[in-house]
Parts: C-alpha cells; structure tokens; sequence
C-alpha cells in the first residue's frame, strides 16, 4: 500500500515529526511504499542542515536525510512555507539574494501541489500535527 | 472499513478527543498517540466518556507513547487495545481513511 | 476524450481552530486555493473554534498581521462551495450565521444563478459527511 504522509510541525518541539518518522519506518519495514513526505508550517524546518543537537540526542533532520537515502523516500519542504521560515535551497537563495542555504541531503523544495498530488495519488494520507 | 480516527491530545487540555467522540460514526476506530495516550487510562474524569463510546467505536492506544510516558499497559482501560508502531501501520491501512483530529 | 483514469477523491479540509493565534488556518486556506486547481471534490469544515474563522468584521490593523478573512469570499470563484459549518459549535459560542460572512458561488448549471456555499449541519449530519472523505486534511 502507497501512504502519504504530512508533517505539520517542527522538530523537537513538538512530537508529530518523530511520531510520523517512526510510522514512516514501520510501514517500510512492512513492505509498505512511503509516496512522499510533504513537511508544511513549521514541519519546513525538520529539513534544514544547520540543526546541530547533542551528541545524545536524536538528529532529526538526519534521520529523515537517511530515510529517503536508504528507502528513496521522496521529502517535499512546502515552498510557500519554507520561505516564510528562512529554509532555502540553492536555487531559492539565488532568486531571492541571499548568501547561504539551508536544505539538508534528500529534502527538496516544491509547491502545495505536491501534497494535493500525494492525498491523490496514496492510497492513505496520515497527518502528524499539534 | 470505516475510517480511523487519531488523537494525539490530552483530553485534560484540549477538546480534541471529545470532539473526535462526537463525530466519529458508529464502526469506525479511534487511536490515541502521543498525550492522546492519557485518554485511554483507567479511572480519569474521562475514562466514561470513552466507556461510553466504546459502544460502537473501537479503541486503540499507542504503547511506545505509554511507556514513555511511564503509564502502565495495566491501567489502560478495558477494551483499549494496545499496539505498537506496526499496529498502527496496519490500523491505517485497514481503514479507509485516517483523520487526524490536532 | 475519454479521461475515466481521472482520479477524483473526496477531501476534507477540518478547520477547528481561530485565526492569527497559530498561522493554521491561513495556511489551510492557502492550500485549498491550490488543491482547487486539481478538480477534486472539496469539501470544508468549520467546527468547533474553527468557525471564528468565518467571522464577519474582522479587522487586524492593531496586531499587524494581515486580515485574510476577505479571502473566504473569493472560495466561490475557485469552484469551491461546500462549505460545511457545524450548528452546535455556533450554539456553544452563542453565535449564529448571521455573524459569519455569507459565502456564496455562481451555478454555472443554473444561469450562473447565485447560490450559498455554507451548509450548516447538525453534528450528526457533519459526521456522516466526514465519513465519506477519502482525504481528511488537519492543520
């Protein structure tokens, strides 16, 4: 089975992005296919490179880096989302001037169509949220 | 199937498992996550709300979120199952729909 | 042309909480303006805090945050127009319809007559609705 899935918060703050990673893990190792991981509000910022947590903590952009490393999950940063929260990749620093960019290994950037595209095209969207 | 609901608030702070109870239809299931956990303990201001409930709607708790959280399995309420990541993995794709009530 | 591989889904979008406290429900807006776009069948709710949303008046100058609430208005053109609104929730919070905007849309099938987009439903009538969706999007 295809699942979507949306992560509505950020990083350590709240739960919802360990809870969807570790869903995400569970329905891999069932032989489930993760569609697309679309991160939106401030779920933007589980995809920057610039998190640098203690040693003994979990690294939660990592993680997801290593998730779509090992299993090609495909990690979507809303843009509209991201560009409110300071999180850019490459291209988006050059169109908007900026000297430095933020996107961690296997994230992209790309638009809200893409979560729309998910709960289309999955068999099951799954939001983790506040 | 019908569809499967998640709540992932304590009912002590937000109304988001009472809610959830008022427009869950008959035959559909609800899994408590994360604080949502707190609601599928024995002998709280609650716990007959989701008695009551259970009538007609099957309920679920995430045990990785109890341990954290130091709650035993024991004082879960009867009729909750318990299930881990992969249960919920299997509750997801057995239903229809998955509703996150945040 | 035959386009029977044409998926169409039912989505919810479930709006329970106020605006400008948390940026959800703007960003829950901005979404269904996009997922217009994809010729899905759009459903929204407005329950629980969720229908202050929709409150008329709505005036932001003094906390400088933009006032989206225009936006609602606008649903009707993106052929968005079931607009469902749980009665219960006004009740509780001694509001009525009359407080919210009046969302309407132009039936294309009728003349372009115009027509209302909200739908209030008794809570028992709302839960059926859900219970159709196929997507159910919360923010």
């Amino acid at each position: 089975m295809k699942f979507g899935i949306l992560v509505n918060e950020g990083p350590y703050t709240h739960q919802a992005s360990d809870s969807a990673y570790e869903f995400a893990k569970a329905a891999i190792e069932k032989g489930h296919e993760i569609f697309r991981v679309f991160f939106y509000h401030d779920g933007v910022n589980n995809g920057t490179s610039l998190a640098v947590p203690p040693q003994d903590d979990r690294h939660i952009p990592n993680q997801w880096s290593e998730l779509a490393k090992d299993h090609s999950v495909d990690l979507v940063l809303c843009v509209a989302a991201a560009q409110r929260r300071g999180m850019l990749d490459e291209d988006e620093a050059k169109r908007n001037g900026k000297t430095s960019h933020n996107v961690a290994e296997g994230f992209r950037i790309s638009g809200l169509g893409q979560l729309i595209e998910a709960g289309i095209q999955a068999d099951r969207m799954v939001v983790f949220g506040d | 199937m019908a569809m499967l609901h998640t709540v992932n608030k304590s009912p002590f702070e937000k109304n988001s498992l009472e809610s959830c109870l008022r427009l869950a239809k008959a035959g559909s299931a609800v899994l408590l996550t994360e604080d949502g956990v707190v609601g599928a303990m024995k002998g709280t201001k609650h716990s007959k709300d989701v008695a009551d409930a259970m009538a007609n709607i099957s309920f679920y708790v995430l045990g990785p979120d109890l341990k954290a959280r130091g709650l035993s399995e024991n004082n879960v309420a009867e009729g909750i199952k318990v299930v881990d990541y992969s249960g919920f993995v299997d509750l997801a794709a057995e239903h229809e729909s998955v509703q996150a009530w945040l | 042309m035959d386009d029977g591989d044409q998926i169409v889904k039912k989505f919810m979008y479930m709006n329970r909480k106020t605006p400008y406290g948390t940026i959800y429900a703007l960003e829950s807006l901005e979404v269904v303006l996009i997922a217009a776009a994809f010729d899905q069948d759009v459903s929204l709710v407005f329950a629980d805090d969720g229908v202050y949303q929709l409150m008329k008046d709505q005036s932001t100058e003094e906390i400088g945050m933009k006032n989206f609430s225009p936006t609602y208005s606008a649903l009707g053109d993106y052929d968005i127009k079931k607009i469902y609104i749980e009665k219960e929730s006004l009740d509780e919070r001694g509001l009525s319809l009359d407080d919210l905007q009046d969302l309407k849309y132009e039936d294309e099938d009728d003349d372009w007559a115009e027509k209302d987009s909200i739908h209030l439903v008794s809570r028992d009538e709302l839960a059926e609705v859900i219970d159709q969706q196929d997507v159910v999007f919360s923010f």
